[in-house]
């Protein structure tokens, strides 16, 4: 009886690990085929003959797009985006999230400010002012209408303001004895002892932006200026959508299509997630729980 | 007060995020005064006439309209309900696996597909699921006819809901599996004397444990109710679906940009917008009465 019974517990541990390596499985599954693909032969991955290793291993599909101006341009104004939209990121959550994580006794003005940012954030004119806003400013075709209207991720404002709540208050009463100001305060106390924080909110604007597809597509007029997202967007999503709702096309489609060169472009769009995921992911659970502690 | 003199210091932190915030939150907000008039570019805000309620009018009678409200409600409860349902199911038995490093790996994979954004997971559905792809070949491999799904109404919101709970239910699990975590070991431990079964412990331990956390989820969620997803149904539909997956947001794009009828996209929006943040602000006074819940 006994023996029995452990044997059944035996046998339901098992098939828990079994579950959980299939979901696991099936996770990654669709990312591991497209990445098979894009360093398949062209014949084979048309024929469907690919399913998560490579057939007929080549890297055409690569020195294709890297001999393409237009995706390499898009890759550019991708990185440019992330580098000049995270960095002012970073500053304004900074900057914003010290005197948010003031007592209302210490910072007068705080429950004040604090309630005109959730109001920003509950409530939006929605897209067609800001578009018509963004064209008045002419911004249009310019690298500030992708960084400016997400300047204030107000998400991560909130998140490091949490974490600057608990760091103990006797470490700023004890600076402002010794006459540190806030600025003092900020730089050499509360920025060195946010890292975990600091990584979280600036990994999330970096994925943010990189990610970002709609704004590059109502506010870029030329192709050239296209994030690389919009222009996964426009020449890899968009045309086999197309394609989908004529029946017609779908023939003649299957023999212009390029399937391998689409995965290489879909592998690339992902690159830099994937390369900064093991850091990210150490990071956000942390840092989320961290932000969350609430007084 | 001894921090009198800081108050310029805060001051002067705040106002560039504040400017910003009034250039692209605020001014926006004020422009929604664009659903009252018959917006032209060249003739500009002061100078478009008012046309009152027209633009609401045309909204309300306007044939499509039923459906894409419908199919807006519809694609997002569908999400809400899978998205709490899915990942308290695999965070209870995640749980359960006490190998912390095969736990922590599952973790690890299961939470990518979060951080890729839907350009990208879209890409790689279409190709998986169209005619020629890898579902419809396993498909054919079993003598079945193959299926265009992306182009059925009846597959669509299906679709939608399953590639969005597989995108996020991992993410989605890391705040019941902090939950689970909270709970007592001893109240296990005690029901393990007392001979409680697996499911036992299950009723009378754990899911009174998390219980708070998923009335607090369950709460929070109403104020989505409108939110379907834009990023992801504008990568996935086509006009073979739009009659079972146009929503809201797709709707106010196409009518507003693509086709520049400003008046009546601001319309559409605003009625979202104003929608949407009554259901918020409902879901957070529920959240804070019933949980305690705060946002800051």
């Amino acid at each position: 009886m006994v023996q029995n019974k452990s044997w059944t517990t035996r046998m339901t541990k098992g098939s828990l690990y079994v579950l959980m390596a299939l979901i696991t499985f099936l996770s990654l599954a669709p990312i591991l085929y497209t990445v098979a693909v894009s360093f398949s032969d062209k014949a084979a991955a048309a024929a469907g003959k690919v399913t998560l290793w490579p057939v007929g291993f080549n890297t055409a599909a690569y020195s294709t797009i890297l001999n393409d101006n237009n995706f390499l341009g898009s890759f550019f104004v991708s990185v440019k985006r992330v580098f000049v939209g995270g960095i002012i990121n970073f500053l304004i959550t900074v900057l914003m999230a010290y005197p948010l994580s003031r007592q209302a006794s210490e910072f007068r003005f705080r429950d004040s400010y604090m309630w005109f940012i959730i109001v920003t954030m509950l409530f939006s004119g929605g897209i067609i002012p800001l578009y018509i806003l963004m064209k008045y400013l002419g911004m249009f075709d310019t690298i500030w209408a992708l960084v400016l209207p997400t300047a204030v991720p107000v998400f991560n404002v909130i998140l490091l303001m949490n974490f600057f709540r608990s760091i103990p208050k006797e470490l700023s009463e004890a600076g402002h004895i010794d006459g540190a100001g806030p600025w003092y305060m900020l730089m050499k106390v509360f920025i060195p002892l946010s890292a975990p924080a600091l990584a979280t909110v600036t990994l999330f604007s970096i994925v943010n932006h990189w990610n970002s597809f709609f704004d590059g597509l109502i506010f870029m007029r030329s192709m050239e200026n296209y994030p690389l997202q919009t222009y996964i967007q426009q020449f890899v999503v968009q045309t086999n959508l197309q394609n989908i709702s004529s029946v017609e096309r779908i023939e003649m489609f299957k023999k212009l299509s390029n399937q391998t060169l689409n995965a290489s472009k879909i592998v690339i769009g992902m690159l830099p997630i994937l390369v900064i995921y093991p850091f990210l992911q150490r990071y956000f659970i942390h840092g989320i729980m961290l932000g969350s502690v609430k007084e | 007060m001894k921090h009198s003199i800081f108050q310029k210091h805060y001051h002067m932190m705040l106002l560039p995020g504040m400017i910003l915030l009034i250039v692209f939150s605020v001014i926006p907000m004020v422009g929604i005064v664009l659903a009252f008039q018959d917006f032209k570019m060249g003739l500009g805000i002061t100078k478009s006439p008012w046309i009152g309620l027209e633009n609401f009018k045309y909204m309300f009678e306007m044939k499509d309209s039923r459906s894409i409200f419908f199919n807006t409600i519809n694609i997002a409860f569908w999400k809400i309900i899978a998205n709490s349902v899915v990942p308290l199911i695999f965070a209870i038995l995640l749980n359960e696996v006490r190998k912390v490093a095969f736990k922590r790996w599952v973790q690890t994979i299961v939470y990518l597909p979060h951080f890729l954004s839907w350009v990208i997971l879209s890409g790689i559905i279409i190709d998986l699921l169209s005619l020629d792809g890898v579902v419809n070949n396993a498909l054919q491999a079993f003598g079945m006819e193959p299926i265009m799904f992306l182009g059925s109404n009846s597959l669509f919101p299906v679709i939608v809901v399953s590639s969005d709970v597989w995108k996020e239910f991992g993410f989605n699990a890391i705040i019941y599996l902090a939950a689970l975590t909270g709970i007592n070991m001893t109240l296990y431990e005690a029901a393990e004397i007392d001979g409680a079964s697996w499911l036992q412990k299950l009723k009378y331990v754990t899911l009174p444990g998390i219980a708070p956390t998923i009335v607090l989820l369950g709460t929070l969620s109403i104020g989505n109710i409108l939110n379907a997803g834009f990023d992801q149904i504008f990568n996935l539909y086509n006009p073979l679906v739009y009659e079972s997956g146009d929503i809201i947001d797709t709707y106010v794009y196409r009518v507003g940009i693509v086709q520049a009828q400003f008046g009546l996209a601001t319309a559409v929006g605003l009625m979202k917008s104003v929608i949407g943040l009554i259901l918020i602000v409902i879901s957070y006074r529920l959240a804070s009465r019933f949980a305690n819940y705060r946002i800051f």
